[in-house]
């Protein structure tokens, strides 16, 4: 690799870097508040999924949209939402994304393209598809990626969005996040096939797998989809293969995976992979140990700060029903 | 004066907002090539082309997802959900996302969606396409709702639904669209307010849709009677005019309503218990409701007529209601 590819792939994985610690720094802040008492409802954590959503939003221009689900933190920050407005909000505080109305599974902030955060498996398919249905009709060059889960693949609107997708021939980049459980069901419960991308092939769309650990082959799958969709040739299904390293939600110990599994994606975990792979590149330990203090600093720094806002006022709630 | 049909209304506030808007874009099944089951978007194609007059596949959650989505960039969608009943296979995006999605971002996004669906019994198409959809939505905060039951109102209220920058499902009557009536001098008609269609002192009958033609009739038989019933269309259901309603029954003292649907969770079930609350007091009798019998919409000919309501069915109540 010359000299200045080496000096570009490191700038850009440091950058990653910071992006995937400042995610699993939220996510385990997020997972210590509920033990508090701090979160209301349920929350779902993405804890060894950075890779995946990092690789893919930094593919993405000013802009281009994102959508993803329940699971959510990690694409909206992903994305570059301050983790004091995503803590804020997860708290339901009035300065939160949502101004405290929509919570861990609604996270949105449309000021940097992150368009909703959706809580019914697979609803956001089809909006994901208008979104970029918009950017054709409208004449721009936006791209649409939408991030769902295994368990998607199985619902009636992913068909009817890849089809209509396709059909239209939409600039829209179908991320599946194949963490290997939907819900508490491993995949071979649920799904007939193995690969999920093989689903591409009845919407005649190119169906591509990528090991969603490793963020620089993340990036460079979805950097082509993407290309792809603003040059007009329409949409891609990714499988980013990775793993939910927590339970589905709060209350699930995940007890039903099979002994050995966790550990064995745990030595695949894809902030030590890229940390071994910046090392490779020649970043120093010492630089690496700065940037983990850096971040930490930072997600306590958001905590401490979203801690401290007020909750909304109550009259808040008749708000922004009508526009 | 210049009578057009209630289709034609349709029809015409669709190419009117194409036309006065670059943003304004219709999608749906059979609506372009072949103008739509009901011929409501018939020549719209030919006239503003496929880029803004599309055909989808049978995929009614896609269709309301992605007017969602493109709504949110700005566009204007205008939907067609060719049966209201098949809001049935896109409950989610319609009950879940198109209302709530503005009200969970805390106002990040305006999800100005216009659907458009063919409602109503009467036209022998059995239990699942004949139903009273609206009545499916009144439990959901975030929609509008809207009933035309005119020519001159299908048009005004298209077009102000169209204008709205909120959710509006817009309701058509699959029997009214071959009924006729003026346009040119209609005045244009807002969101919210209802019509008193007849004058009358003795009794309210409120009626929407095929009803409110039917309630007429019913008031015809009362007026051979020597009994003068006042009549009024809501025209909107979300939201509802029920100052209209209460000015009428204070002066009346009687409340018919009239609806195809059966009456559990019904847009008048609805109203007379705002009206119990609010004026107990301006009622001399009991309010009663008309409505379909509570079975599903059957088939038949003979069957399909005894059970929705006739006009001697109203004016039936409407007597037991003034002999209280």
């Amino acid at each position: 690799m010359p000299a200045t590819e080496v000096g570009a792939k490191t700038d850009f994985g440091l950058r990653c870097f910071e992006r995937m610690l400042l995610i699993r720094g939220v996510e385990d802040e997020v997972q210590r508040m509920f033990a508090q008492g701090l979160v209301r409802g349920t929350t779902h954590l993405c804890q060894g999924q950075e890779a995946s959503s990092v690789g893919v939003c930094a593919a993405l221009r000013e802009g281009d949209t994102m959508t993803c689900t329940y699971r959510g933190h990690g694409a909206v920050l992903a994305m570059g939402a301050q983790a004091d407005e995503v803590f804020g909000e997860i708290m339901g505080k009035a300065k939160g994304l949502c101004g405290g109305k929509g919570g861990s599974m609604h996270l949105t902030d449309v000021r940097i393209g992150a368009y909703g955060s959706f809580a019914i498996v697979g609803a956001h398919l089809p909006i994901a598809v208008g979104l970029s249905f918009a950017s054709r009709y409208l004449g721009d060059d936006a791209v649409s990626v939408c991030f769902f889960g295994d368990g998607t693949t199985n619902i009636g609107a992913f068909h009817e969005a890849l089809n209509l997708a396709s059909l239209w021939k939409t600039p829209t980049v179908f991320v599946c996040e194949n963490n290997r459980y939907g819900e508490y069901s491993p995949q071979s419960l649920t799904t007939p096939v193995e690969r999920l991308a093989d689903r591409a092939a009845s919407y005649d769309m190119p169906g591509v797998v990528v090991d969603g650990n490793d963020v620089f082959a993340v990036h460079a799958t979805a950097g082509e989809a993407v290309e792809r969709a603003r040059s007009g040739e329409g949409p891609t299904l990714i499988e980013s293969l990775t793993y939910r390293q927590v339970g589905h939600s709060r209350s699930d110990p995940a007890k039903y995976r099979p002994e050995g599994e966790l550990d064995e994606w745990l030595a695949r975990d894809p902030i030590l992979l890229l940390e071994r792979a910046l090392v490779e590149l020649g970043v120093a330990e010492d630089e690496l140990a700065e940037r983990r203090a850096k971040v930490a600093e930072e997600v306590a720094g958001a905590l401490a700060r979203a801690k401290s806002w007020p909750d909304p006022e109550p009259e808040t709630r008749f708000q922004n029903i009508w526009t | 004066m210049n009578e057009i049909s209630y289709r034609q209304g349709i029809t015409q506030a669709l190419a009117d907002e194409l036309e006065a808007d670059e943003r304004v874009v219709l999608f749906g099944e059979d609506i372009g090539a072949a103008g739509g089951v009901f011929k409501a978007t018939d020549g719209l194609q030919e006239r503003f082309g496929p880029r803004r007059v599309l055909d989808t596949p049978i995929s009614e959650q896609a269709i309301v997802g992605c007017a969602i989505g493109a709504a949110i960039r700005g566009l204007n969608p205008v939907i067609e959900i060719m049966f209201a009943d098949f809001a049935g296979v896109c409950f989610d995006q319609l009950a879940n996302e198109l209302p709530k999605y503005r009200y969970m971002t805390d106002g990040q996004v305006s999800v100005g969606v216009t659907v458009r669906l063919a409602n109503g019994a009467g036209g022998g198409f059995g239990a699942q396409h004949s139903q009273s959809v609206e009545n499916w939505f009144l439990n959901i905060i975030g929609l509008k709702i809207v009933t035309p039951a005119t020519p001159g109102d299908a048009y005004w209220l298209l077009r102000a639904a169209i204008r709205d920058p909120n959710p509006v499902l817009y309701f058509e009557h699959k029997n009214l669209y071959n009924t006729t009536g003026p346009l040119d001098e209609h005045e244009p008609v807002a969101i919210g307010k209802a019509a008193v269609v007849r004058e009358g002192s003795d009794i309210t009958l409120v009626a929407s849709q095929l009803m409110r033609h039917r309630a007429l009739a019913a008031a015809e038989l009362l007026a051979g009677e020597g009994v003068e019933a006042e009549v009024i269309d809501p025209r909107t259901m979300i939201p509802f005019d029920l100052e209209t309603v209460t000015a009428s029954v204070a002066k009346t003292n009687r409340l018919i309503c009239v609806q195809e649907c059966s009456q559990g969770g019904s847009w008048g079930a609805t109203m007379i218990a705002a009206l119990m609350a609010e004026s107990f007091e301006l009622l001399d009798a009991p309010p009663i409701m008309v409505g379909g019998d509570e079975t599903p919409i059957p088939y038949s000919g003979e069957l399909e007529a005894a059970w929705l309501p006739s006009a001697e069915r109203i004016a039936e109540a409407a007597r037991r209601t003034l002999a209280y």
